[in-house]
């Protein structure tokens, strides 16, 4: 069923000057799906990412995210995505509270619906005692779990994460993971980039892409079938060798 | 509006949370005036000062008597001849001359008057005035003892002068200087740090992944420092007014809105820069090499611009810091209105307005 796709995409490239960072990547996201977006740095995973966010024009291609044009409603994309970059990007002279306040603030919620909601989030994340202090205290697996949910908090129709995990620790890896399922059962489709080729099993659907070029894609089962692969870092492996 | 009012809250939050930027923004204006309030005394103790009494008569002794007297002054040395003058300032040593007139007491009683020159070295203009009236105080009250019991009345005429400064170039001339500099390093400097702040840590791509504007992120980032520099502009005044005992001739409420214009297009600049730098430093760098550099250069503050070079005083048009310290003065000093600097006013708006349209228009392409 075609209305049940939140993204498509359709030859989209990105060129900086004579190089094709993204090159005439083509895809499809089903609502609810966990869509993993694989490839190893500098692929050409958060160019690809920017230009569906609405904060990077195509250079050539088509793209929609939730049913909007990313060249012209970037607008109203934006109301209906929550996104987390690559770089852990909360305010660290803010405290929890004061940064979970204020990205529920940008995105228009009440003051009333703030508090109920922050509460929740602090208590769920097990935040209650540092909740005042400055985010900048906290270490960096409790920092991106807490930018993950402030990403959440509006309840966008899909959520952009651009390696979520990178640099924290298996358990808090483990842990996120376990977020990024609660949110996808709770409807929510996740778009999440990565470059650990274990996370994909996780993943409902993984598209690998190499230099720009978007080079396997199908459920982790039927890649690894596919490429008759132990695991997804074997699938990788082959693909790189060509 | 409610988006606003939090955005404004962080925005607060970071610089009350920053040393650094409180620092700039509050501890350098106090700073700065003081260090001049330092500069500026009304008060002398033992000035030492030369002599020139080519008369050596009973009243010339007398004066230089009381003179000598005085907690006020020493005298350091006698001079001789007219011409040795010039010598002794150049020599540093003392910072005024008194030089009598030939036949001073003959004058005094043929004539009814006789005329004394008070040479003072005018570096320091304030000391150079203070000296000159106290002098002046000394010689009044000799004057008058001297016509208690007569009944023709002797007059002394102090003549004054003025070396190295003669146009009184008053450490009041440097408050609209240290104003603009002031004005201009918060709101642009500041500015341009703060969002290229964002830049760097990421943030700003989350705020402009949210459904706020680019335009209503930028206003946001401004508008406390708009905030920030009218309590400067306020803070510099009233110290100039209250710790400089300088006074303002002109309407306060002209020198407010010429004030808000000129923190309007040092924030455009400030956002101007923030589009062309990629992080906190540089941004320092082209604020202070591209903005605090030529207003220190060339837009007067220290070097007149009449004794440029040609090329330079042609240069120093295109600084709206120029424009903005001749506004300064003229209110300040010289208590004009709005008829004698509308024309500086009507350019300093012009290159706010292309400021503004430069930056929205580098704005909307820092984004695709
Ligand atoms: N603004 C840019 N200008 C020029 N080249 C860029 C720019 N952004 C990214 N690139 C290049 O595009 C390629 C893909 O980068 P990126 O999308 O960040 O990769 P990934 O997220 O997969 O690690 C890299 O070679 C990178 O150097
Ligand atoms: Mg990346």
């Amino acid at each position: 069923m075609s209305h049940d796709e939140v993204i498509k995409v359709e030859g989209l490239t990105k060129m900086f000057g004579d190089f094709a960072a993204v090159n005439a990547i083509s895809f499809e996201v089903k609502k609810g799906e966990i869509f993993g977006f694989l490839g190893a740095n500098g692929a050409g995973k958060t160019t690809a990412m920017k230009m569906l966010i609405g904060i990077s024009h195509p250079s050539s291609g088509r793209a929609t995210v939730a049913g909007f044009d990313v060249y012209t409603q970037a607008e109203d994309i934006k109301k209906n995505i929550g996104y987390m970059s690559q770089k852990f990007a909360l305010y660290d002279d803010l405290t929890v509270k004061e940064n979970i306040n204020f990205f529920g603030g940008i995105y228009g919620l009440t003051r009333k619906r703030i508090k109920e909601k922050s509460e929740a989030l602090i208590q769920e994340l097990g935040l209650e005692n540092v909740a005042n202090q400055l985010v900048g205290a906290l270490p960096l697996g409790w920092k991106q779990k807490l930018s993950f949910s402030v990403s959440l908090f509006h309840d966008p129709k899909i959520v952009f994460l651009d390696e979520p995990t990178g640099g924290v620790d298996p358990i808090t890896r483990r842990q996120f993971w376990e977020m990024i399922y609660k949110a996808a059962h709770q409807g929510t489709t996740i778009f999440v980039t990565t470059h650990y080729m274990d996370e994909a099993e996780y993943c409902d659907r993984v598209s690998i892409m190499v230099n720009g070029k978007i080079e396997a894609l199908d459920t982790p089962k039927k890649l690894k079938e596919q490429f008759q692969a132990e695991s997804m870092n074997d699938v990788f492996l082959k693909l790189a060798r060509g | 509006m409610k988006r606003f009012i939090g955005f404004i809250k962080k925005e607060f939050y970071h610089i009350f949370r920053d040393r650094r930027s409180l620092f700039i923004l509050f501890g350098m204006p106090i700073a700065q005036i003081l260090l001049f309030g330092f500069a500026i005394t009304n008060e002398i103790n033992n000035v030492d000062i030369a002599i020139l009494n080519t008369s050596k008569d009973t009243t010339t002794e007398e004066i230089i008597n009381r003179i000598a007297a005085s907690k006020y002054f020493s005298i350091k040395q006698m001079v001789t001849r007219e011409a040795d003058i010039a010598s002794v300032f150049e020599k540093g040593n003392v910072k005024a001359v008194l030089n009598f007139e030939r036949n001073f007491s003959k004058n005094l009683i043929k004539e009814n008057k006789a005329t004394i020159q008070i040479i003072t070295d005018a570096t320091d203009p304030n000391t150079a005035n203070t000296i000159t009236n106290y002098v002046n105080a000394i010689l009044q009250h000799y004057q008058k003892e001297l016509n208690k019991d007569v009944h023709v009345a002797y007059q002394i005429i102090p003549q004054t002068r003025m070396v190295y400064n003669p146009e009184l170039k008053s450490v009041y001339m440097f408050v609209p200087g240290v104003m603009t500099i002031i004005l201009m390093l918060v709101s642009a400097m500041m500015t341009s740090i703060s969002i290229t702040r964002e830049k760097e840590l990421g943030t700003m791509e989350i705020l402009l992944v949210s459904p706020l504007k680019p335009f209503q992120v930028i206003i946001g980032k401004v508008i406390p420092y708009i905030f920030l520099s009218i309590i400067n502009a306020i803070v510099i005044v009233m110290l100039s007014i209250f710790i400089l005992n300088m006074p303002i001739q002109g309407s306060l409420l002209l020198l407010g809105l010429e004030s808000v214009l000129f923190i309007i297009t040092s924030l455009a600049l400030g956002i101007l820069i923030s589009t062309i730098s990629a992080t906190q430093q540089t941004a320092m760098m082209i604020s202070l090499m591209g903005l605090m550099l030529p207003v220190i250069l060339l837009s007067g503050f220290i070097f007149p611009i009449s004794s440029m070079p040609m090329p330079l005083q042609i240069l120093s048009n295109i600084i709206p810091a120029k424009w903005f310290i001749i506004i300064l003065k003229a209110i300040m000093l010289k208590g004009v209105g709005l008829e004698f600097i509308w024309k500086e006013t009507l350019i300093l708006l012009g290159m706010t307005v292309f400021f503004i349209a430069l930056s929205v228009k580098k704005y909307k392409i820092r984004l695709e």
